[in-house]
């Protein structure tokens, strides 16, 4: 299949950025428009005169992705475009869980056509690693560094899915860099389906989060497999879907510790106690959408 | 140069000042509309509601957005798929979208708003003055005042011609002050269709978001390519002075109407005391002007119809042979205490051989009605000036001393 997500672009080895575009682009084909909002995404792959994108793309501001995005499908509908054409946006955590929180939500809430697909990272990269709404209980980054006081993040990550879910979207699914079938498989349902669909894709970063630049995919899977970030879909508001962890169940430190963001938990007296609150947020997600 | 109107009577209708521009915005056919409530534009973007709701606007969608922000965001994505895109808004709205107007001009995409002008907060005041369009000079955007609600209407078929001109491609706004032009009722042709359709083509872009010709909008400038997008978004600015003179000549050319360029003249032509304003402004001193001249007062009013691409030429040539020129402004700058219009001519004077003086008087901020007599006591003082030099160079002409 022809990539059209062209290498040359500037990320980092490894960058989880570069592989969801390149899986959204391989469920979306050639017929569709990505909008991207300002971050790593945008910035390494469109350095003037050159770009990555083989596919119609815009980037505006940070936290307008989702206004674009109405604006592109609403132009498409007036022009007569049958609804062929895919209107995607693809945006980072801060774009959407932060600043872009109102244009995500305006968006959804008219009911336009298009796909929504966070690259979750779980902090803003592309300013230094600074924490955003998705950034987990107890990372360390620039903003929430652990401390003689502090473990670092204080709270757990925004449950976006479930905000979108109550905009009343036809179509929400989490997925993982760690199961790129599964990634392409729910992306193009997504855009299959008529109105407002959302993708939630767990995206390790490997400068942010602090792993070897080849273990993109395993930390991704460990996510998975700890129950820290479980895989669903969701139809019309309801858990239609879950990936079983089963016999693949790990601790949560088999992934913590595999992360610079997560080193002091190791380290730090009363890190073990963290290491529980850890672990119980997992135990919950998998108790909730029984991945057992 | 005069106001030309040969108005059929016949083709008249008394209407609101937001109906005409709603009217004319229907009648550019616009592909998507994007608009946010606030008064007092609301009845602008009501009027096209019902237009879209009667089913008048064909091939038109119409985006209820939850903010301003996103209100001028979704225009971003419509106009770079190839839509002819519009929206209204005023004051907050206006400022709420700060960011959104420079992407829209560096973008080059031909967006055309109306601007129901407002005071800005605080404190929060909704009635008329120009502080905030002209607090959104640098963001690139062309910016045109109309007199009365025939110009407004008008303005906004000339402003898609400017705008989607191939050597400009820049975003326009077309200014009409708050509440005296949006909400007054005046007899207007309502702009005419089948005109419409000869004067303005359908917007054809070069470049669009097309999956056919997949191309990259919006790309990232570093350093040593950033300074030349921004000279080139100037050279768009330079070319659209003539474009906006172009564009008014055909407009009277197959209308019959005709309010100015870049600018209007009024009984200047042997004036020695020139008044400079924009927006309906325009027509208290057209009328103190008539007064003032029965009485042999030789004063005359030059009315700047287009703010940005500032016209200094046009400006300096009606002005250099007066004996003093006052420009009135419904905004300031704080902490230079001056409006705009002032700072601007004075500043294109410099340099040249022209050597008049000008001062800057401040006038009818947040809504501060503006009787003929303030006119008429600023150009008593203009005479002093001849008689006997620059006593104050800018300040408010209708400040109450008294609640200070």
């Amino acid at each position: 299949m022809k990539s059209l997500f062209t290498s040359g672009h500037r990320g980092c080895a490894g960058c989880c950025d570069a592989m969801v575009a390149k899986f959204t682009l391989m469920a979306a084909g050639e017929d569709c428009i990505i909008i991207s909002p300002t971050g790593c995404l945008e910035v390494m792959s469109t350095p003037y005169p050159e770009t990555s994108w083989e596919v119609p793309w815009v980037h505006s501001l940070f936290e307008n992705a989702g206004a674009v995005a109405s604006g592109v499908e609403a132009a498409l509908k007036a022009m007569g475009n049958k609804g062929d054409t895919k209107v995607i946006a693809l945006a980072g955590d801060g774009a959407t869980l932060d600043i872009g929180m109102r244009s995500i939500s305006g968006a959804f809430e008219r009911g336009h056509d298009i796909t929504y697909v966070c690259i979750d990272n779980e902090a803003y990269m592309n300013t230094g690693v600074q924490r955003s709404g998705a950034t987990p209980f107890d990372a360390s980054t620039t903003t929430s560094p652990a401390g003689k006081v502090s473990y670092g993040n204080p709270r757990p990550k925004k449950n976006m899915p479930a905000i979108m879910a109550a905009h009343g979207s036809p179509y929400i699914a989490t997925t993982s860099l760690g199961y790129p079938r599964d990634m392409i498989k729910k992306i193009k349902k997504a855009t299959e389906i008529e109105g407002p669909t959302y993708i939630h894709a767990h995206a390790p970063c490997t400068t942010g989060w602090g792993f070897d630049t080849s273990k993109t995919v395993e930390v991704a899977k460990l996510a998975v497999q700890t129950g820290l970030w479980p895989l669903y879909e969701m139809e019309n508001g309801e858990v239609t879907k879950v990936r079983k962890i089963g016999k693949q169940k790990k601790p949560v430190e088999d992934y913590l510790k595999m992360q610079k963001r997560f080193k002091h938990l190791f380290k730090m007296e009363g890190g073990e106690e963290q290491l529980k609150l850890i672990q119980a947020l997992a135990d919950k997600n998998i108790e909730d959408f029984g991945l057992e | 140069m005069t106001v030309i109107r040969t108005l059929d009577k016949d083709k008249m209708d008394v209407a609101e000042g937001s109906y005409a521009v709603a009217h004319a915005v229907k009648v550019c056919r616009p592909n998507v509309i994007s608009a946010y409530p606030i008064t007092p534009q609301t009845h602008i973007v009501e009027d096209l509601s019902q237009f879209m709701a009667d089913g008048k606007i064909p091939n038109c969608e119409y985006i209820t957005v939850e903010s301003e922000f996103s209100a001028l965001s979704a225009l971003v994505g419509s106009a770079a798929a190839g839509a002819r895109c519009y929206s209204a808004t005023t004051s907050q709205g206006l400022e709420l979208m700060h960011e959104v107007l420079f992407n829209v001009s560096g973008m080059r995409l031909p967006i055309v708003m109306t601007i129901a002008n407002r005071a800005v907060s605080a404190p929060i005041n909704i009635w008329n003055d120009q502080q905030d369009s002209i607090s959104q000079r640098d963001t690139g955007w062309i910016q045109m005042y109309a007199e009365d609600l025939q110009e407004i209407s008008d303005m906004t078929a000339q402003a898609y011609k400017v705008a989607e001109d191939k050597d400009v491609m820049m975003p326009a706004m077309t200014c009409m002050d708050g509440f005296i032009l949006s909400h007054v009722y005046e007899p207007v042709v309502l702009l005419e269709q089948d005109l419409v359709d000869e004067y303005l083509p359908a917007y054809e872009p070069e470049y669009s978001l097309d999956p056919k010709n997949p191309l990259t909008f919006g790309a990232f400038a570093d350093p040593t390519v950033y300074t030349e997008f921004r000279y080139l978004q100037q050279q768009a600015m330079d070319n659209a002075l003539p474009k906006i003179e172009e564009a008014a000549n055909e407009f009277y050319e197959i209308f019959g109407r005709y309010y100015g360029g870049l600018i209007d003249e009024y009984e200047t032509e042997d004036a020695d005391i020139i008044l400079m304003a924009m927006g309906s402004l325009v027509g208290t001193i057209r009328d103190v002007v008539d007064k003032l001249r029965a009485k042999g007062v030789k004063v005359g009013l030059l009315k700047v119809r287009t703010f940005r691409p500032f016209p200094a030429e046009a400006i300096k040539n009606v002005i250099k042979d007066a004996k003093v020129v006052v420009a009135l402004d419904k905004n300031i700058s704080l902490g230079l205490n001056e409006g705009s219009l002032f700072t601007e001519t004075k500043a294109s004077l410099y340099n040249t051989k022209v050597d008049v003086p000008i001062v800057g008087r401040m006038i009818g901020h947040g809504g501060r009605d503006i009787p003929e007599k303030t006119i008429e006591d600023i150009v008593e003082e203009a005479k002093g000036i001849i008689s006997s030099g620059i006593n104050t160079e800018s300040k408010y002409a209708d400040l109450k001393e008294e609640l200070l």
